[in-house]
């Protein structure tokens, strides 16, 4: 996925920008309410919108059942956010296109019949609007969604009808949490209508400094004043983040360089390191490298360690270790940063 | 992520426990969550919470649970579902269900009335994409057999389409 293997414009905060449209077709019971086979309809009827003949992205596109893949494989789908854990949450009846970049996922029967995703590296909303904006019209071509002139595009949840849009963009914010000022920030956005999550979505801890900040309010509003808005607010905490990092070197010093270093031995070296250790310490190496303290390695390949460090991902690249030698997952997780985390 | 008890299946609950001032957090699957019943439970705010007390606020509760439970004739669901799950069960629920979910979505939304992206159901747009692929796939051919004058009609008419495209937008 692009988004991990390739770093995007002001990488030293943004890791990613994500959109997702939620569509539902005209004529069918949303996904919570329908019988397998109106599920297998809609599957079937959208994965023809995407690989028919007559359409123009159809040597582009793969498609995956996802009651085809073992709980493992498809948590890995979650944790790289190919999908969301709501699809998976309905596997048995879930399916998923994706592009061949990685970069678009077509999510069908999650909340909606429709879910389109696009993530791009780094800040990069209008490019990912762009390429959803295209997509939805190729699919809207064959297809007859459920739309109403006054609450727009009608979604499952009333949360999301209107535009049915999601902008957010994924952070990387140490700076603002060690200056204690992350709590302020986080009330402040949720006043003007953005939410703040962690690095997996509602509900999830901000492990790692990880920030995923995204609009609330999806009626009544443009997707590009969405976007607009959302971005006003970035490019503000990435100023402040990027302060609060200044600040911290300055009145720090020899000791904000020592936790740097300390957080890469113990990378290079721990023999167990369970998960929230793990992104606590990717998060100080990472700022290190952004500081310009640590010098050969790069934060593509941070981004990389820190999503290999996974469970689900971590089970299934080191399945034969954790078979044979131990089956401790920690204990893979400090040997795989060991392999990767060269300098 | 997956269960930090078992291992084995993705965490759905995520459980703080707070003794003597020291918080500690805990993301696990619902089976082993069940069994650490020592914990204290703080369920995550979620989003049927969020309607039952913005439906709870308003004047319509009470009837609407008691005396007329509206069903939608499409699909079935009566309104006390959506009360419970915060979902509807299909886009005619949106008609059906229009008194109650007004007052809803004005709270939760930036006014009632749509203002993003218009779809245009099987539009032309589709057809001159198509229309421009062909033509470029028929001007490659052209330039490679060296008929130049055809490829610059082609190309004209690349052009003009394209422009099309962009004013419809």
């Amino acid at each position: 996925m692009k988004w991990i293997h390739e770093e995007g414009p002001l990488g030293d905060v943004v890791l990613s920008s994500r959109i997702r449209l939620a569509r539902n077709l005209a004529d069918s019971p949303f996904p919570s309410n329908m019988n397998d086979s109106i599920a297998d309809a809609v599957v079937q009827r959208v994965r023809a919108s995407i690989l028919g003949d007559s359409s123009p992205v159809k040597d582009d596109y793969q498609f995956l059942a996802m009651k085809d893949f073992s709980p493992r494989d498809r948590q890995v789908m979650v944790e790289k956010h190919l999908a969301s854990p709501d699809l998976m949450e309905h596997a048995e009846r879930a399916a998923l296109l994706v592009d061949k970049s990685e970069q678009i996922s077509i999510m069908i029967n999650e909340e909606d019949h429709i879910r389109l995703q696009c993530i791009c590296p780094g800040y990069q909303l209008d490019e990912a609007w762009r390429s959803l904006d295209n997509i939805d019209d190729i699919i809207e071509a064959q297809l007859p969604y459920s739309y109403d002139e006054n609450l727009g595009y009608l979604t499952c949840c009333p949360t999301n009808i209107g535009t049915g849009m999601r902008a957010s963009i994924m952070m990387h914010l140490p700076g603002l949490v060690i200056t204690g000022n992350m709590n302020s920030i986080i009330q402040a956005i949720s006043k003007i209508g953005l939410t703040v999550r962690g690095l997996y979505g509602e509900g999830s801890e901000a492990l790692g400094n990880i920030y995923q900040i995204s609009n609330q309010v999806t009626l009544g509003i443009s997707e590009e004043d969405i976007i607009i808005n959302l971005k006003a607010i970035a490019q503000q905490i990435i100023e402040k983040e990027r302060m609060a990092r200044k600040a911290l070197i300055e009145n720090g010093g020899i000791k904000f360089e020592d936790n740097v270093w300390r957080a890469l031995g113990v990378l290079t070296h721990a023999q167990i390191i369970d998960i929230r250790e793990f992104m606590t310490l990717i998060s100080q190496v990472r700022v290190g490298v952004d500081m310009g303290i640590i010098k050969g390695v790069s934060r593509k390949k941070l981004t990389e360690i820190m999503i290999l460090g996974q469970p689900a991902h971590l089970s299934k690249y080191y399945q034969e270790e954790l078979a044979s030698a131990s089956k401790d997952l920690d204990i893979i997780r400090a040997k795989m940063v060991r392999e990767k985390l060269i300098i | 992520m997956l269960c930090q008890e078992c291992q084995k299946r993705p965490a759905t609950v995520h459980m703080t426990k707070i003794v003597n001032d020291k918080k500690t957090e805990m993301y696990l699957c619902e089976e082993c969550a069940e069994k650490m019943n020592d914990f204290h439970w703080f369920s995550p705010f979620s989003i049927n919470d969020l309607f039952n007390s913005l439906m709870d606020t308003g004047k319509a509760t009470v009837p609407i649970d008691r005396k007329l439970n509206i069903r939608c004739n499409s699909c079935g669901m009566d309104y006390s579902q959506f009360k419970e799950t915060g979902r509807l069960g299909c886009p005619m629920c949106y008609k059906t269900f229009n008194n109650e979910l007004m007052p809803i979505i004005r709270r939760i939304q930036k006014g009632t009335q749509h203002i993003g992206k218009i779809p245009k159901r099987a539009g032309s747009q589709f057809r001159v994409y198509k229309e421009i692929e062909n033509l470029k796939a028929q001007l490659k051919k052209a330039v490679e057999r060296e008929a130049f004058e055809e490829a610059a009609q082609i190309r004209d008419r690349i052009r003009e389409l394209e422009k099309q495209q962009k004013q419809e937008k």
